[in-house]
């Protein structure tokens, strides 16, 4: 099946694994995806392959870092009408505190969606979203 | 010059050790390409696992971002006498253009300013010249408390 048919198809069921089954990188992250009323929750589930620091442990920065950007993306194949992938213009990441070894959430915030690009906050916790471990602020470039 | 090479060749694969302390660098393939403290060189090799569109096939920006990450990384431990933990304060990272399929993809950084409490970091990814980057990068990194990852006398010097 084709990228915008799978789309087409998550739309309709929402039910959106078959969309994160379609993307090589999100199925190794091993994401899900959670969406109850306007409420959009990405979820990486721990796995010991995500450490970066063995010694605290603490996930990978780059772990924590394409989580984030994954989030935005598939808030943005939900939010909007787009055909295909949007793209990454730019991204910018801060880590505000250790990522622990046990699942991370993201929850996404359109700042602002142009017509060509959408800027996103996208925020990762663990224990409570007021505690955010990381907080990725970008802009896509949307697709056709 | 084929010596020069392979005994920076050798000296890289000797901190392969040190990258894949990380499980997260050992599951994506990351290697030591060439350790120097002017210009550090990680690598990842394509993997159709990492795929972050399936239409183009063009490698996920979150590999790029670990790639990056851990070549900053790498790139202040050279600068510096003894290695100190630290933390991942802040990441830039704009995209210029895709990477190749099928291409290997080479992460280069050099920490331009080191201070007692933090390192800031520039880089970039690319295939084949720096002057052609796929992606440019900037970090900040913050020296934490607490036990280094590789003991001391175990860093390749």
């Amino acid at each position: 099946m084709k990228f915008a048919e799978i789309l087409t198809s998550c739309r309709a069921s929402s039910d959106w694994s078959p969309l994160v089954q379609s993307i090589p990188y999100a199925r190794f992250l091993n994401l899900r995806i959670d969406i109850k009323g306007d409420a959009f929750t990405c979820i990486l589930p721990f796995d010991q392959k995500l450490i970066g620091n063995p010694v605290l442990p603490a996930l990978h920065g780059g772990a924590t870092g394409g989580f984030l950007e994954c989030a935005g993306m598939f808030y943005l194949l939900l939010q909007t009408e787009t055909q295909s992938l949007p793209k990454t213009i730019d991204f910018n990441i801060d880590y505000l505190r250790t990522g622990l070894a046990q699942d991370t959430y993201a929850n996404v915030v359109m700042v602002k969606q142009g017509r060509r690009v959408a800027n996103l906050r996208i925020e990762a916790w663990q224990s409570s979203p007021d505690k955010p471990i990381a907080l990725g602020h970008c802009n896509f470039m949307l697709g056709a | 010059m084929a010596e020069t090479m392979n005994s920076e060749e050798e000296f890289a694969q000797r901190w392969q050790k040190f990258a894949h302390v990380s499980p997260y660098n050992r599951e994506l393939g990351l290697l030591p390409h060439s350790v120097r403290p002017d210009w550090c060189v990680l690598k990842v090799d394509y993997k159709d696992g990492l795929v972050g569109d399936p239409n183009t096939r063009v490698l996920h920006g979150g590999v790029i971002t670990a790639l990056l990450d851990a070549a900053f990384g790498f790139s202040i431990f050279v600068k510096m006498p003894q290695i100190r933990p630290m933390a991942t304060l802040d990441l830039r990272i704009d995209y210029l253009k895709p990477a190749t399929p099928d291409k290997a993809v080479l992460g280069g950084a050099v920490c331009y300013k080191l201070t007692s409490e933090l390192a800031f970091v520039r880089g970039c990814a690319y295939h084949e010249s720096p002057d052609d980057p796929i992606a440019t990068a900037v970090g900040i990194y913050m020296f934490t408390g607490g036990r280094t990852v590789i003991r001391n006398e175990e860093v390749p010097r």
